[in-house]
């Protein structure tokens, strides 16, 4: 009896320990960011560091402002909502609103496989599609451009999107739409002015997450962006935080390599930020 | 005079005939009670009134129901104005998860009337008729959700009565609710057959006996006997309906 | 008072369920037509470049061949290594979480951290990886060090599959082997375990998923590498780029198109089978 006590307590310690290791490992992850990032940001200063407007990382007299890097991030960001959410939020619709349960669960199912793409190969597409497409179109020298990455950016989130606005949609009430229906509302109406309002905090947690992955994405975007630290604007050629730190990652050496991990300290705390207002629109969803 | 008289309906969900061939009268600006133990038919033969089976799907009906003389199933007729004639109010109280007032307002925007001062009076005059209008005046803007069950069946009412209906469904109103909002309730469906035909489905024969004029006996899917409700319950001409109201089953 | 109910529906509400409900179809269809090109496209372009001696050969920079056998094999030795630590790991979270656990506060901030880890973006990993492992631990350039930062990437996935696996068991099997004075460990190891068997290897094969898919977090920690290593122990600790970075560097690194297609198409059709074979998973478990 003695012996398959302590075997218990044995196991059940060896389990508490599994389940530190993910605390463990945030800690150790906010630790090295925050470690590696701040010495350069004290070397340049927080504010010509955060608002200097020149990354001149290499030259003999080097510059180190990334606000070019975080307006790209934002921009490029805000610009594949405004493409991506729109016809996520439709595409959700219809998924649970509209198509039938065969030919919902049939897209459905193809939009799983879009989030399954890895982004290289999404990167690859805008290359060869995107980039010279742009290119012709706006008469460009080069298309590798902020609107390029855009587009790669809008079809990424759109799979997030899409499924967390169609599961909230689903678990409206139908009671609700009763309701509505009821009253002498149209289908369509019911579903906008009833069905979505009731969806808002999962809808909006889905944007959320698509805003996570868009600001966080780097391969795809250094694909098609182009790389140059330009102040963003929609046909330049453009460098986001997240290639901006694995640009010269490779090569980078003292206070240029230092500042790169500043830079991911920069999007770890946007990341940060955006992760605790998904939280709460989560526990908003879920208190319903 | 009748308002809506149903003539051989016969309704299928799938190959199961949960109607079988109903005729009734709904007289105007009285409270009809249709009972009848669960999975009698009384419940779809409501939301038929309505139309509100169509969104169920495998759902087949055939006959007759007419509204005001018109058929509800010509191909000619709008659900959605049907359905502003004909309200309902559902089991379970369901508020929009909205404001005490967009609850009572969705309706009347949803036909047309978007002026403040015209929705403002909708709004009130609505939640009067509902005998809510004292308990909520001062928090209209706050959410529906807040309210009591009780209170949230009378804005249910509030709502239907919002888009001004002749007629007013509703489907077992107090079986979700205690026996003090109960009792309002019923106050209030007395009070509302000055202005509305009333169709209520009730489990409770109680209810139907105190607060109907017309009460009909549903027994799988069929129409058993329908009349005054002081005849039903005195003297039913059916022995089917007298086993079922002295309690022999149900 | 005789009311018409023929009269129909105003212009303007006709009008707008029209137009959302047309909205809704056109953007299910834009999405559906961006999954079915993406898919079409790549199969397209790269199907006709894979070929036996793609598969199995090395890159030979003399005849100026390529190959990607040990890209391949890289891939499968970062995917065993990743999952032969993380499962463990995360399983052994999971039934902390689920079994154990008794403080409410501590459980929530488990399930805090790992959300936070779900939300961090691979570059981020990557550059922990590269901090932590290829240097702090010494580890270098390695499959190792990569299969390393992937398992804190994937573990989020793992427990949050295995928990959802572990609630659908029902009460009454716990009760049932406990009230036969079974020892807790017991209890889980022959009825829990078993029969959430299922979604955990759905929650390994999304982990594979993912794994698959990565390479902003691989590029800096296990390289680029490709050179075939047949001895396991011996690739533990040699630089290798898994199919995903291969692509990268093919693509943007050496302008190699074709072999970026070819690896392209084999990718979509891992995510293929991939997405497949998850659904079957939840199918199983479903059923249960």
């Amino acid at each position: 009896m003695k012996v398959k006590k302590r075997v218990e307590k044995v196991i059940n310690a060896v389990f508490f320990i599994c389940g530190l290791i993910t605390i463990i490992a945030v800690l150790a992850i906010t630790a090295y960011m925050v470690i590696s990032g701040v010495p350069a940001i004290r070397e340049i200063g927080l504010v010509d560091f955060l608002f200097g407007q020149v990354w001149r990382s290499t030259g003999s007299n080097p510059e180190y402002g990334i606000l070019p890097f975080i307006l790209t991030s934002v921009y490029g960001t805000l610009g594949a909502c405004i493409i991506g959410v729109p016809i996520g939020i439709m595409t959700a619709v219809y998924l649970a609103k509209i198509a039938n349960s065969r030919l919902g669960g049939l897209v459905n199912t193809a939009v799983e496989l879009l989030a399954g793409i890895p982004s290289v190969v999404y990167g690859l597409i805008g290359m060869m599609i995107l980039v010279p497409g742009i290119m012709k179109a706006f008469d460009l020298k080069s298309g590798t451009t902020l609107l390029a990455a855009i587009i790669v950016l809008a079809i990424m989130i759109l799979p997030n999107i899409i499924s967390i606005s169609r599961t909230a949609l689903l678990s409206v009430p139908e009671e609700f739409e009763e309701a509505s229906l009821a009253l002498g509302a149209t289908k369509m109406e019911t579903v906008f002015k009833v069905s979505v309002p009731a969806a808002k905090s999962g809808i909006t947690a889905g944007i959320v997450l698509g805003i996570g992955r868009a600001i966080g994405e780097a391969m795809a975007v250094m694909m098609v962006a182009g790389n140059v630290a330009n102040m963003p604007s929609l046909l330049t050629s453009v460098t986001f935080l997240t290639t901006a730190v694995s640009k010269e990652m490779a090569y980078a050496s003292g206070l240029q390599r230092e500042a790169l991990f500043s830079i991911a300290l920069v999007l770890f705390v946007f990341i940060i930020i955006i992760n605790i207002i998904l939280n709460v629109f989560l526990k908003r969803g879920d208190k319903k | 005079m009748d308002i809506i008289t149903a003539k051989n309906l016969h309704l299928h969900y799938g190959t199961f005939p949960a109607l079988k061939g109903i005729d009734m009268n709904i007289p105007e600006r009285e409270i009809t009670a249709l009972i009848g133990p669960s999975g009698c038919g009384k419940s779809t033969f409501l939301k038929t009134l309505n139309r509100m089976n169509d969104t169920v799907r495998g759902v087949k009906i055939t006959g007759e129901v007419k509204f005001h003389d018109q058929n509800i199933f010509a191909s000619d007729v709008d659900v959605t104005l049907l359905r502003k004639n004909v309200g309902m109010v559902f089991q379970k109280p369901n508020p929009f998860p909205m404001s005490i007032y967009d609850n009572v307002a969705y309706g009347p925007k949803l036909h047309g009337s978007h002026k403040k001062n015209e929705l403002n009076e909708i709004v009130e005059r609505s939640l009067r008729g509902a005998a809510l209008w004292e308990e909520v005046k001062d928090r209209l803007k706050k959410s529906a959700l807040g309210l009591s069950g009780g209170q949230q069946q009378r804005l249910c009412i509030a709502r239907a009565l919002s888009v001004s209906p002749d007629v007013l469904l509703m489907d077992e109103p107090t079986s979700a609710l205690d026996p003090a909002s109960t009792m309002k309730i019923e106050e209030l469906m007395s009070e509302l057959k000055n202005d509305y035909t009333v169709v209520t489905v009730t489990h409770n024969m109680q209810q139907a006996a105190r607060i109907s004029d017309k009460t009909a006996f549903f027994l799988v899917g069929e129409l058993v006997e329908m009349g005054e409700t002081s005849d039903i319950f005195s003297m039913p001409k059916d022995k089917r309906t007298e086993d079922y109201i002295t309690g022999r089953f149900g | 008072m005789k009311q018409d109910i023929t009269k129909g529906l105003s212009g303007k509400r006709r009008a707008y369920s029209g137009v959302m409900r047309g909205l809704a179809y056109l953007c299910a269809g834009i999405t559906v037509a961006l999954i079915v090109f993406v898919i079409a496209y790549i199969f397209y372009r790269g199907l006709g470049h894979i070929s036996w001696e793609f598969l199995t050969t090395t890159r030979s920079v003399l005849n100026d061949t390529i190959g990607i056998l040990p890209n391949i094999i890289n891939t499968l030795y970062i995917i065993f290594t990743t999952l032969i630590i993380a499962l463990p790991l995360g399983i052994g979270a999971a039934i902390y979480l689920n079994e154990y656990a008794e403080n409410r506060a501590f459980v929530r901030i488990i399930e805090f951290a790992t959300e936070t880890l779900t939300g961090i973006p691979s570059i981020i990993y990557g550059l922990f990886g590269y901090l932590l492992f290829r240097q702090g631990l010494g580890l270098g350039t390695s499959i190792l060090a990569g299969s390393l930062t992937l398992v804190i990437m994937v573990l989020p996935t793992v427990v949050r599959t295995t928990q959802e696996a572990l609630r659908t068991v029902p009460l009454a099997y716990r009760e049932g082997a406990l009230g036969l004075g079974a020892t807790k460990w017991y209890m889980i190891r022959t009825i829990i375990l078993p029969s959430s068997l299922d979604g955990i290897i759905g929650g390994a094969i999304l982990a594979v998923g993912r794994v698959v898919g990565e390479s902003a977090a691989l590029i800096f920690t296990a390289g680029t590498g490709y050179a075939l290593v047949t001895n396991y122990v011996q690739a533990l600790g040699t630089s290798g780029g898994s199919l995903s970075v291969a692509l990268y560097v093919y693509v943007y690194e050496q302008g190699k198109f074709d072999v970026g297609f070819a690896i392209a198409a084999i990718l979509v059709i891992i995510v293929l089978l991939i997405n497949f074979a998850a659904k079957f998973a939840q199918k199983r478990l479903k059923r249960i």
